[in-house]
């Protein structure tokens, strides 16, 4: 994947800083009719005469570390002193361009950008340090906060240059720094919120407070499309601490963008409900109790896991909508002596990311300011928009740390829920979720059932791949209509049997359902990535070739392949199969009742293959060890690396062997985590990780690390019982 | 409604409240010591472990009525600075990512420790396996536990 291209409009710009110092602004053109930059441009960095640099990150932090490596971006080419660098969170401002946090983007995204305006900012650095000194520019080198002149030995802290600088001319494309000369990008930089987070002082949406504030509970329809038909609210308004009860509607919130056929959007919505008003949190919900609720279910109290299980079923025997077609699969795999037929079912799941959704909002004299928890601040500025009534100006939007977000936080539900009942009762209102709220109200990984159809030659060479993907569709969710490339847009790359089997069909079956959808870290890649890389071993095993080696014809085109759509680099992913495999002993004997499993993914710019060894006892599955091997190509902090693939392991770990929501009559059936475990610190395996040394553009690294697991750890029990798993989550084996 | 006096951080104070409330909103909404966190509410995940006379308890089931005169120590008050030896090797470990559960995970890591000077894996398991946390920092929280166990014993 490519960093998005530098428009030529872009440029960098001064503020009139005057002599309080520099303030660097970066301006970025969001579309072609976007005018010059206006008043207050936005503002990446900022010199104060004190040598103190400000830096402003405009993404959202949920334990990636984003504050801390796009803040490392600007510092490295900037040559500040990391000691003296201060981070600020950045309000929703559309001159700070996307502001999204998904899609594994943040560092991708920011990459080219952000060391443009540290660099710009050095050079004028530099230039006010020549002209002061009268000495040539080439001779000033900048260097860990200050400028210094090697040949007299003089040296000038940035907050002595500073007001000068602000005067220098900016270069609009000034010389970027050779990777070899880095000396913060590419370091296990500490985290910048670490010392509040152990201390209890960090901040996150939950632990926002304003003067006045009240609490609200929601009581939400238990049925997904749910309605409330009346309500009685005097029991409520009796419990002690209740101010107030109000109705929030359900409503459609179609946001203007986003969608993939451009211009049509993502239709969000509120869940709609009751809400308790109150002056705690245990008087909301206590109050919320006390309601007596009459709901209209409507029709999707009929809706059931089973009944979409027979859905799946029947979709199954019918041709589904043609997505990727190379040679003539059918054909092929019809007239095969050899074939190796396999079906695969996932389940919905739940992001219950540990700190519950929650917002707070204050809507009063037609303007609405919100601070919470959020992952996508355009689009909860254009719901607002919508279900307010007020222009975009009259909304501000301020992101607390996240605790948690994998995606959930993406939907744009909590922070409207908070600004309706603020505007309503006239006061600033925090909405609390509970995680019972949380893991009913969801917008869950898709299920899906997958029928894998697969011919081989005489040589064992898999000539036909044929997959059927039925699914409720998440872009028909969000959008209203299945997307031609539903389901499967990028699973010929993910897959790797696409561009090299010689004929290959993908096939997606969307099948209606009332179960609200959305992304969830790795998105369609967690089901994709778990199918074609569990059924490889299964072909595999039918062609007696060890997993890793038939892997290594699938990464090499063997047929006519076409060039691979996802814009694979087959080298890159075989380089991470290999370390993996070999960081792990592949082919070292295992004591009985112990296995070794082999998956890989790509995307998102990055590569990750794992090799998880298991030990199966009396049917009982534990994961012992797991080895990875990642190419993101240049890492910006390797430590935080680190991090993303032992937790995107332990994400991975929790659904396949414990992640599973389930519905009847129209709800979902888990209320906590007693109902929906997630992986502890017992069942946490030895995780070993090496990152391959590269100088490819940055890959994102929040998504990469999650789909490869599951697969890792069923291949793994292939190996050590001879017993495929081909549905999640693993149950016992005996 | 009716009033309680609490020692939290040291700190005595006289609050009202409903019996019933648990100690976690009161902290929380009432004391406004956001550090101890609400993640489930029912004592499954451990974000909103504190100490009660020094013993691990889960705040969000713990009536405020039935604190007694028992000490309240919060992640606000589990060090005047940030220099108890967990804080200092969950950062030399680089522990947290969203760090949400952390002050749950520090607190019942300190009500070990201080019961076990050098625990095992084992004993760690048993201790936080009553701990949830959804970034996946569990082995990064063991090295920091038996970094933080050896520091002691020096």
């Amino acid at each position: 994947m490519s960093a998005p291209a530098i428009s030529r409009r872009e440029f960098l710009q001064v503020s009139a800083a005057g002599t309080a110092g520099l303030v660097l602004s970066f301006y970025l053109p969001l579309s072609a009719q976007d005018k010059p930059p206006v008043v207050t441009p936005n503002t990446w960095l900022k010199i104060d005469p004190s040598g103190d640099v400000s830096l402003w990150v405009a993404r959202s932090e949920m334990g990636q570390g984003v504050r801390t490596s796009l803040a490392m971006m600007l510092a490295e080419e900037l040559e500040a002193d990391w000691a003296r660098v201060r981070i600020v969170q950045a309000e929703l401002n559309p001159k700070y361009g996307d502001q999204t946090t998904g899609g594994s983007s943040s560092v991708r995204q920011s990459w080219p950008m952000l060391r443009k305006a540290g660099a710009a900012a050095r050079e004028m650095l530099r230039a006010a340090a020549a002209e002061k000194w009268q000495v040539p520019l080439s001779e000033c080198t900048a260097r860990e906060g200050a400028v210094v002149h090697a040949p007299s030995g003089r040296r000038l802290g940035y907050g002595a240059l500073a007001a000068k600088a602000a005067t220098m001319p900016i270069l609009q494309d000034p010389p970027l720094k050779d990777a070899k000369d880095f000396r913060i990008v590419g370091t296990p930089v500490a985290r910048v919120d670490g010392p509040r987070i152990v201390t209890g002082a960090a901040q996150y949406g939950l632990d926002f407070t304003v003067p006045g504030m009240l609490y609200a509970a929601i009581a939400r329809p238990a049925v997904f499309g749910g309605r409330v038909k009346s309500f009685k609210a005097d029991a409520a308004k009796r419990v002690t601490g209740v101010r107030d009860v109000v109705e929030v509607p359900r409503a459609e919130l179609p946001i203007p963008f986003g969608g993939k056929r451009g211009g049509k959007g993502h239709q969000h919505f509120l869940w709609g409900g009751v809400a308790v008003v109150a002056d705690s949190t245990w008087a909301a919900m206590q109050g919320r109790r006390a309601l007596e609720i009459e709901w209209d279910e409507g029709p999707a109290a009929l809706e059931s896991t089973a009944g979409m299980r027979s859905a799946f079923q029947e979709a199954a025997l019918r041709p589904g909508n043609v997505v990727r077609n190379n040679g003539d699969a059918p054909a092929v795999f019809e007239r095969a002596t050899r074939k190796v037929e396999a079906v695969y079912e996932l389940p919905f799941l739940s992001h219950a990311p540990m700190e519950p959704p929650n917002c707070t909002a204050l809507v009063r004299d037609g303007r609405c300011e919100v601070w919470g928890p959020i992952q996508n601040p355009s689009g909860v500025q254009a719901a607002l928009k919508l279900a307010l009534g007020v222009p975009d100006s009259a909304i501000t939007i301020h992101i607390t740390l996240l605790g948690g977000g994998f995606g959930r936080r993406l939907n744009v539900d909590f922070p409207v829920e908070a600004a309706l009942i603020s505007r309503a009762v006239n006061a600033p209102v925090k909405v609390v979720w509970t995680r019972e709220d949380d893991l009913a109200h969801d917008y869950y990984r898709e299920a899906s059932y997958h029928r894998m159809r697969a011919s081989l030659d005489d040589q064992g060479r898999v000539v036909a791949w044929w997959h059927h993907i039925i699914a409720p569709s998440t872009d028909a969710f969000y959008e209203g209509q299945v997307s031609p490339d539903d389901g499967g847009a990028e699973i010929a790359g993910r897959g790797m049997a696409a561009g090299t089997v010689p004929n290959f069909r993908l096939e997606f079956t969307h099948v209606p359902s009332a179960v609200s959808r959305g992304w969830w870290r790795a998105v369609d890649a967690t089901f994709n990535t778990f199918v074609v890389q569990s059924f490889i071993d299964e072909l595999a095993a039918a062609a007696r070739k060890d997993p890793l080696a038939l892997r290594r014809e699938l990464i090499a085109p063997v047929g006519t392949a076409q060039p691979n759509p996802a814009g694979v680099d087959p080298a890159r992913l075989r380089r991470v199969f290999e370390m993996a495999a070999a960081k792990s002993k592949w082919s070292s004997p295992l004591p009985q009742g112990h296995g070794r499993g082999i998956a890989g993914v790509f995307g998102w710019g990055s590569y990750v293959a794992y090799v998880a060894e298991v030990a199966v006892d009396s049917g009982a599955v534990r994961v012992e060890r797991v080895v990875g091997a990642v190419d993101c190509g240049q890492v910006v902090n390797p430590d935080m690396v680190m991090a993303q693939v032992e937790g995107g392991i332990v994400f991975g770990l929790s659904a396949a062997l414990k992640g599973e929501i389930t519905v009847e009559s129209g709800r979902v059936q888990q209320s906590n985590f007693n109902d929906y475990p997630v992986l502890r610190i017992n069942e946490m395996p030895q995780v070993e990780v090496y990152i391959l040394p590269s100088t490819d553009l940055p890959g994102g690294m929040g998504e990469p690390p999650v789909p490869a697991i599951a697969p890792a750890v069923t291949n793994a029990i292939f190996a050590a019982t001879g017993k495929r798993v081909r549905q999640l989550p693993i149950r016992n084996m005996a | 409604m009716a009033t309680f006096t609490l020692t939290v951080n040291g700190q005595r104070q006289t609050i009202e409240a409903d019996p019933n409330m648990p100690l976690l909103w009161v902290v929380r909404d009432l004391l406004h010591l956001t550090g101890t966190k609400f993640g489930c509410g029912v004592a499954l995940c451990g974000s909103c472990t504190v100490h009660l006379d020094g013993v691990a308890a889960r705040s969000c089931v713990m009536p405020i009525s039935r604190v007694g005169g028992k000490k309240i120590t919060t992640i606000e008050g589990l060090s005047p600075d940030g220099g108890h030896p967990l804080q200092q090797a969950w950062l030399a470990e680089q522990v947290p990512q969203c760090g949400y559960c952390q002050a749950g995970m520090i607190m019942s890591a300190a009500a070990l420790l201080a019961s076990k000077s050098a625990p095992t894996d084992a004993d760690i398991d048993e201790v936080l396996d009553q701990h949830i946390c959804r970034c996946g920092t569990y082995q990064r929280i063991r090295r920091a536990l038996h970094r933080a166990a050896s520091r002691g014993k020096a």
